[in-house]
């Protein structure tokens, strides 16, 4: 347990990417079978025990200690798990030291009752609290350290120098502790093979496009425009009876959408955009919001936002692999594909006629009323691409709308963390309102931490430290007047209501565009021109 | 009938003797005062008379000058020093170099001022005595059941584990100038770090006088010139203060490391931006405290600061009875 607690533990406080691959790369190399298995299913949030709740460790510490001197400790704290690795009065040498894989398989074969029996005699025998705590968090579900699934597969395909893309597809047809894939990661044993039904195909992505460079070198011809709809990227999968649902990652949330996992009737493989549709219409991502990131759904949600896939592209048609045809033609396939489903939770993503750069151009800037107003933007697809994992130079290109721009105060500027740790790099930015006895003042509208260049963050740093006006913790609030500040021009995708933002305007995906040192703050924008983007 | 506020009492100055007319750690200059130990919350300039340990006196010289007090008087540990009516005797404390304990006897009465104090071993200061007495004067910096500081070598090559994890980067351990740095110090050669340390200007006042009282701390350089990357896959010491500090510019990439009892809390390393936090103190944790007070089981616990009531109440519970003395000015382990 000790390295696996140690890597939690620097896990959870660390903020680099690059960090962090090193510690799990590292963690794994140094782990034997069965131990670095398990260990990566729990990072990667294959594990789910919900073998205890709070309730039953908080009786189990009471049991052992006085209840106020508890209460005190859990308040300082704050943290449940935390608090309980902390206080537990242990039994040293009491046990011998449970290794990871022995509490994994323990939780695994015991009943509710048996595995809380377990965990005391386990939290009585780990010696230390990094220990107890990275215990705690698995049994109670969830790590939470801040390492996405990807970037653990990331540090996997690291081991054996392959790409990410390669586990990826190899990861639905594992299961931990994945000893065929670490053997073959070291090169001990050939690659296992991948072909379970259903599996997840690793996602083709698109580059942006440079319109200054790009459109000088393309030919209109060569490709094909759609628009770039609004909601996630996924992958619906039938095969042989076996039905799952994918983020672009390789996420499996069949259990979050029942309604679109069973649409398909024949076999098959659709990469598309899940979007919540109401006869045909698309609804806003804020709809979608209200679906993401549950366990489970009842049929109430799911009549109120109605998921659906748009679909993309075709990637297995029955038993034919067909990611290696030409677009063009994978598109004639889809269309035929999708038709023959004849199910209302799924519709084709439309393509755009266009003759030239500049005839596109005039469509990503006006599009037609209805549906194409919440796209993103348009996808530019080279009519010979095959399908390719990852994101490859050339094939697939993603053109944005232009994002929304508005003059904002910077009002609060907080530290960074990691490499930014000694700057202040992340702005709380507010813009112009009448409070309740009509005066002009300012109102946060959102946070960003990026647009910006090194040398202009030194820049806003220096700012921020002559102007401060008061401190709190790492928080700083500065100087925001008519005649001084600093004002941002602030980009972003779109703006939603919000109840939570004493603004009422939530944006989305917002950062920092220009950096407006002549302007004064007092010529900033007014809260009514954001309110009125909302209509 | 001798009662124990006769002889120790709280003042807003610091805690009082009448009988012997001195402050033990007092916040204010006063006309008399026993130090403990010199921490700048514990030790200031300007009293009358001070008595102290040698090392102490050395240590206020150090950072006052040589006229921080009028005149000063220096105890060895365990010589008794007679004050009007009252004996004082400074036993070993094990916070930092130099600490003490100050046991107040009066008719047959004895009360034991712990100032702060640590119960396991430190290289660069002698173990804390327990002295049998009526009245225990704790502190209670981290008198909470969550305190449990982990030994202090494993800590230690958890740090040089992730200096061998890490090579692109530096390591920099924000650490107390006086007797955590020096500590830290020591710990590392103790685990086999042989090579240069760097050292932040601020600290090296403290590590010559360490040094001159024969703690050796091996090879020191200053953490100043050379160009960023000469300082790849080195350690560095620092005051905590300095961690967040425009000056940790200078180094690649630092892995921002914070040697305190205080980092045993995720959420305060998380707030300081630390990602390697040591949890090394030279302060008594919740064991420590609980098994000193059961070790010396006197007939009465004074607390004199940090968190009292948890340890009010354990003492309580095991049939000690236990009084708050809410003494102000001492304090937390420096969180700068």
């Amino acid at each position: 347990m000790r390295a696996f607690s140690d890597l939690l533990d620097r896990l959870s406080l660390t903020s680099s990417r690059n960090a962090k691959l090193t510690m799990v790369r590292d963690y794994l190399r140094q782990t034997s079978d069965p131990d670095r298995g398990w260990a990566l299913a729990a990072l990667t949030g294959e594990l789910n025990f919900d073998a205890v709740k709070p309730t039953f460790i908080r009786k189990a510490v009471e049991a052992r200690m006085d209840a106020q001197l508890f209460a005190w400790s859990y308040d300082y704290v704050g943290d449940m798990a935390e608090a309980v690795s902390l206080v537990w009065p242990g039994k040293p040498g009491a046990n011998r030291e449970p290794v990871l894989s022995e509490v994994i398989e323990g939780l695994r074969s015991s009943s509710r009752a048996e595995a809380q029996g377990r965990i005391e005699a386990w939290l009585d025998a780990l010696p230390q609290a990094r220990e107890r705590w990275a215990l705690l968090k698995l049994v109670t579900g969830g790590l939470r350290v801040g390492l996405s699934a990807r970037l653990a597969k990331q540090a996997v395909a690291d081991l054996g120098d392959v790409a990410v893309a390669e586990v990826e597809e190899l990861w639905h047809a594992l299961e931990a502790p994945y000893e065929p894939l670490f053997a073959w990661l070291e090169g001990r044993t050939d690659k296992p093979s991948s072909a379970n039904p259903a599996r997840f195909r690793p996602a083709m992505l698109a580059q942006a496009l440079d319109e200054a460079v790009d459109f000088t070198k393309l030919d209109p011809d060569h490709y094909a425009a759609e628009w770039k709809w609004d909601g996630i990227r996924v992958q619906l999968a039938h095969e042989a009876g076996v039905r799952r649902l994918y983020t672009r990652t390789g996420d499996d949330i069949s259990r979050t959408f029942p309604d679109v996992l069973d649409a398909l009737a024949e076999d098959g493989v659709l990469d598309g955009e899940l979007l919540v549709m109401r006869a045909g219409q698309v609804a806003s991502f804020g709809d979608l919001q209200q679906r993401l990131n549950r366990k489970t759904v009842d049929a109430k949600l799911m009549a109120a936002f109605p998921a659906a896939l748009r679909a993309y592209d075709l990637l297995q048609e029955g038993a034919e692999d067909t990611r290696a045809l030409p677009f063009d033609l994978r598109r004639v396939r889809l269309e035929a594909f999708v038709i023959r489903q004849a199910n209302v939770r799924i519709d084709i993503s439309p393509i755009q006629p266009f003759s030239s750069w500049p005839d596109l151009a005039a469509l990503r800037t006006s599009p037609p009323p209805g549906d194409p107003q919440i796209a993103e933007g348009l996808m530019l697809k080279r009519r010979d691409s095959t399908y390719e994992a990852g994101r490859p130079k050339g094939p697939w290109f993603k053109w944005k709308r232009d994002p929304f721009l508005v003059d904002a105060v910077l009002m609060y500027a907080q530290r960074g963390h990691g490499k930014r740790s000694s700057f202040y790099s992340d702005y709380t930015f507010g813009v112009w309102t009448e409070d309740a006895a009509g005066g002009r003042v300012l109102t946060p509208v959102g946070k960003a931490y990026f647009g910006f260049t090194d040398e202009e963050l030194k820049r806003i740093d220096k700012f921020v430290r002559d102007n401060t006006l008061d401190r709190f913790g790492p928080v700083r609030s500065v100087r925001a007047e008519p005649q001084a500040g600093l004002v941002f021009e602030v980009a972003f995708e779109g703006l939603q209501r919000s109840t939570r933002h004493k603004s009422g305007v939530a944006m989305r995906f917002p950062r920092i565009h220009r950096i407006r040192w002549d302007k004064p703050p007092g010529e900033a924008d007014e809260l009514a021109t954001l309110e009125a983007m909302l209509a | 009938m001798i009662r124990p506020q006769d002889l120790l009492c709280p003042r807003p100055e610091g805690l009082y003797c009448p009988p012997g007319d001195f402050y033990v750690d007092p916040v204010r200059p006063v006309d008399r005062a026993v130090i403990t130990h010199g921490h700048a919350d514990h030790a200031r300039a300007g009293h009358g008379a001070v008595l102290a340990t040698p090392e102490t006196l050395a240590i206020m010289a150090e950072r006052y000058g040589a006229d921080f007090a009028i005149a000063t008087e220096a105890a060895a540990y365990g010589r008794a020093v007679a004050r009007d009516d009252v004996t004082v005797t400074l036993v070993p404390a094990g916070h930092v170099l130099g600490s003490a304990q100050a046991v107040v006897q009066w008719k047959g009465l004895t009360m034991v001022v712990s100032g702060d104090y640590k119960r396991r071993r430190d290289p660069t200061c002698p173990l804390f005595e327990p002295v049998p007495c009526d009245v225990f004067i704790s502190e209670a910096t981290f008198g909470l059941p969550v305190f449990r500081h982990p030994d202090d070598g494993e800590e230690v090559a958890r740090l040089l584990r992730s200096v061998t994890q890490f090579p692109e980067r530096s390591h920099m351990i924000g650490a107390y100038a006086l007797g955590k740095a020096q500590r830290i110090i020591r710990l590392l050669r103790e685990g086999g770090w042989d090579r240069i340390i760097y050292v932040h200007g601020a600290l090296e006042r403290l590590n010559g006088l360490y040094e001159r009282h024969g703690i050796d701390l091996g090879p020191l350089a200053p953490a100043t010139g050379g160009a960023k990357a000469d300082f790849a896959g080195q350690i560095l010491i620092a005051p905590p203060s300095a961690l967040q500090d425009r000056w940790s510019r200078r180094f690649p990439d630092p892995v921002a490391a914070f040697a305190s009892g205080w980092m045993q809390i995720r959420a305060r390393a998380r707030q300081r931006g630390v990602e390697l936090p040591l949890v090394i103190s030279d302060h008594a944790d919740w064991d420590e405290l609980t098994a000193t007070v059961a070790e010396i089981r006197p007939a009465e616990l004074w607390i004199t600061h940090g968190r009292e009531e948890a340890l009010a109440r354990w003492a309580e519970l095991q049939g000690i009875p236990a009084r708050a003395l809410a003494l102000v000015g001492y304090e937390d382990e420096s969180e700068d």
